[in-house]
């Protein structure tokens, strides 16, 4: 792989955690009063696994944050971690400028807190389900009002059971929503759902942003991160390799738009990396199967001139495609993988 | 409760009862399991240990002038049947054929009694023949006997069933209806998602409990009711009696369900535990049959089981009508398991 950005620079994670390490150590009560979230050099070893091997990130309030990952890449641990329901083996977590452990009933009637997979009663109705949670919480929202938001209102009197993956899904958004939360945890909230159950859940986590409220989500979907999150954690092997907003991942690339092509066999050389990388406005090249994926900036100054580098070394061309790039493509770039290569 | 506090709390906790109380109304199994089983269950066993009649003995005697005497004797003696046959092959006949248990011949010497004697029913007859014959030819029995025959309600089978039945019902009840729930709860996530809310973990466990005990109250009153309409159990001690030592037996169940689902990842481990910790208290702790029947060596562990004193105290009372009182030992018996296993189980508790 041939890459002209800063993307893969392996000292990035802890630049991160020196640049966040002094301004906490500072904490003073500004600092603690803008970070919703403040995580800090955080360990997790499960015996001789390590799930998460120093992770330094921070979240400030009314942010929508993603941990964008593979799935074993430590996104799960760590928000249990800032929910209060996993110990770390090292490292700092506060939450709402409480640490776990000393303040813990505090902290928790202010979160809302939606899990991976949860199975909810499937005898309960969704009403029943809905106040049950809201008794749980010294405020919180009308639970009638709360059914109504997440589209619910219909399934009001069904039982849980009767309920599609969609809806049960959302019936979980409006539990972890029911507190009036100011911090909102979210793990894979649309893992397995349909697109338009997807979107339903995206609507009911903008609204919540709308209102000035924090929300943390873990994903392997980069379109969900790029349309819900403002800054993104690229999460690995428990590491974070790149943080940032998704514009700036993208543009860390080098280019916006990325270009595709594929080659018959019968050039007169084989396609080089090297000189692919050569062609102007081309700044970085990867190959996977056949397919050459080109990061460009420029596409109107990039496409002629691989078409005449082609024709030149007379390669049949099977086939161009031009897209944006996507979070995606970071992940491609900094792991050589893809997100969802299990 | 004027404190904002403590009124969110008793809400939480009302709300959780009803929840827990619903899932479990919502659930045919159930009732499948908490009514329909016992009522089966305790009407095959009162079929197959029925108080049978006292059996008649069959006899024959073979149609002839000097056999007329004993026929008309024999005829006279209850629990006798006498059936009359043409001749001695028939009277053969019948004897190979289980038509009659002794064939009665007289001859020059006396009376002869035909029979195979390792046939039980063969012997009785002879007995009662005998007897009979005996006592017209003169014979004077130089001790005087007679007889009472028990059946009054109360003491029999389906007497000491019913207590049992309920017994048995608690233990299970207690051990799948809490602890095996929890493991559930566990696998879905559930008590995770509960834990990352203000719940406080003592309150959801006692409304577990709470909704544990409420329906061991329906159960044994409804168990009660059709024990007494269907087959005339007596019901003699006081229904706070009853339902005090059946709460009781509630709670301490619910307790050791705590305490074998504190620990298990999945259904299968908790099914495991939950039989082994059953089993030998289905076998030894007197459902069926009493537990006085295992030898002296075992009775020390036999009788420290928890589901050996719920039976124990629960035939006392709906049986002999005896007060709480005199159930002390049971009912601190019962106590102390209850609470030394909710104690040790919510200590090592797994919560996610």
């Amino acid at each position: 792989m041939a890459i002209k950005t800063q993307g893969d620079e392996p000292g990035r994670g802890s630049d991160d955690a020196v640049r966040f390490g002094r301004r906490v150590d500072s904490s003073d009560n500004r600092v603690r009063m803008t970070e919703a979230v403040v995580v800090i050099e955080l360990r997790k070893n499960y015996g001789a696994v390590e799930a998460v091997r120093g992770v330094t990130f921070e979240i400030a309030r009314g942010e929508c944050f993603g941990l964008l990952g593979p799935n074993g890449a430590g996104k799960t641990t760590t928000i249990e971690i800032l929910e209060g329901l996993l110990h770390p083996t090292s490292g700092q977590a506060r939450v709402l400028g409480r640490r776990w452990g000393a303040d813990d009933d505090e902290i928790r009637e202010r979160l809302g807190v939606c899990l991976q997979q949860t199975v909810l009663s499937p005898k309960l109705e969704v009403h029943e389900t809905v106040e049950l949670f809201r008794s749980f919480y010294r405020a919180g929202r009308a639970p009638a009002d709360m059914i109504a938001e997440v589209g619910l209102t219909e399934k009001a009197h069904a039982r849980v059971g009767a309920l599609s993956g969609g809806q049960r899904q959302r019936l979980a958004v409006a539990c972890a929503l029911i507190g009036d939360p100011e911090l909102l945890f979210l793990d894979e909230p649309t893992t397995g759902l349909d697109p338009q159950s997807r979107r339903q859940v995206w609507d009911i986590v903008n609204e919540f942003k709308s209102r000035g409220r924090t929300a943390l989500l873990t994903t392997h979907y980069m379109d969900e991160a790029e349309r819900l999150c403002d800054r993104v954690a690229v999460i690995d092997h428990g590491r974070i390799i790149a943080q940032g907003s998704p514009d700036e991942l993208i543009h860390s690339l080098g280019g916006d738009h990325v270009v595709e092509i594929s080659v018959g066999d019968n050039g007169s050389s084989r396609l080089d990396a090297g000189r692919l990388t050569d062609l102007p406005a081309v700044r970085a090249v990867h190959q996977e199967v056949g397919v050459w994926s080109l990061a460009v900036t420029e596409p109107h100054v990039a496409i002629p001139a691989l078409l005449d580098h082609l024709r030149d070394d007379s390669h049949e061309l099977l086939r161009l495609t031009t897209r944006h790039a996507s979070l995606e493509d970071v992940f491609v770039a900094l792991t050589g993988r893809h997100l969802r290569d299990e | 409760m004027s404190d904002p506090r403590a009124m969110r709390r008793r809400d939480a906790f009302l709300a959780l009862i009803f929840a827990r109380w619903r899932e479990i109304y919502r659930e045919p199994e159930v009732v499948t399991w908490s009514i329909v089983f016992p009522v089966v269950l305790s009407i095959a066993l009162s079929i197959a240990f029925r108080n049978r009649p006292a059996e008649t003995a069959t006899v024959a005697v073979v149609a002839a002038l000097e056999n007329e005497r004993i026929t008309r004797i024999l005829r006279n003696t209850p629990g006798i049947e006498v059936r009359v046959v043409e001749d001695a092959v028939a009277a053969a006949h019948a004897l190979r054929m289980g038509m009659a248990a002794v064939v009665v011949v007289k001859d020059a010497d006396g009376v002869v009694y035909r029979l195979d004697p390792t046939r039980p029913e063969a012997l009785l007859a002879r007995s009662r023949v005998d007897d009979a014959l005996q006592r017209s030819a003169g014979r004077e029995d130089p001790l005087p006997t007679r007889e009472e025959s028990v059946s009054e309600a109360g003491a029999r089978y389906i007497d000491f069933l019913i207590p049992g039945i309920i017994g048995m019902n608690i233990m299970g009840g207690g051990m799948w209806g809490v602890g095996y729930h929890l493991v559930d709860m566990r696998i879905k996530r559930l008590l995770k998602r509960l834990m990352a809310t203000p719940l406080r973990r003592g309150d959801f466990m006692l409304a577990q409990m709470i909704v544990r005990v409420v329906f061991v109250f329906a159960e044994v009153g409804f168990i009660l009711t059709f024990a007494r309409l269907l087959f005339g159990v007596p019901v003699r001690g006081s229904i706070i009696a009853i339902m005090f030592v059946s709460g009781l037996g509630g709670l301490c169940f619910a307790g050791l369900g705590v305490l074998t689902a504190s620990r298990a990842m999945t259904i299968e481990k908790a099914t495991g535990l939950m039989n082994v910790t059953q089993m030998p208290m289905f076998v030894g702790s007197g459902i069926f049959f009493s537990a006085e029947r295992f030898p002296a060596v075992i009775q020390p562990f036999i009788q420290a089981l928890p589901l050996t004193a719920l039976n124990d105290a629960l035939r006392s009372v709906i049986l002999e009508g005896s007060g709480l009182i005199s159930q002390a030992h049971e009912i601190a018996l019962l106590a102390s398991w209850g609470l030394v296993s909710f104690v040790l189980g919510l200590r090592y508790f797994r919560w996610d």
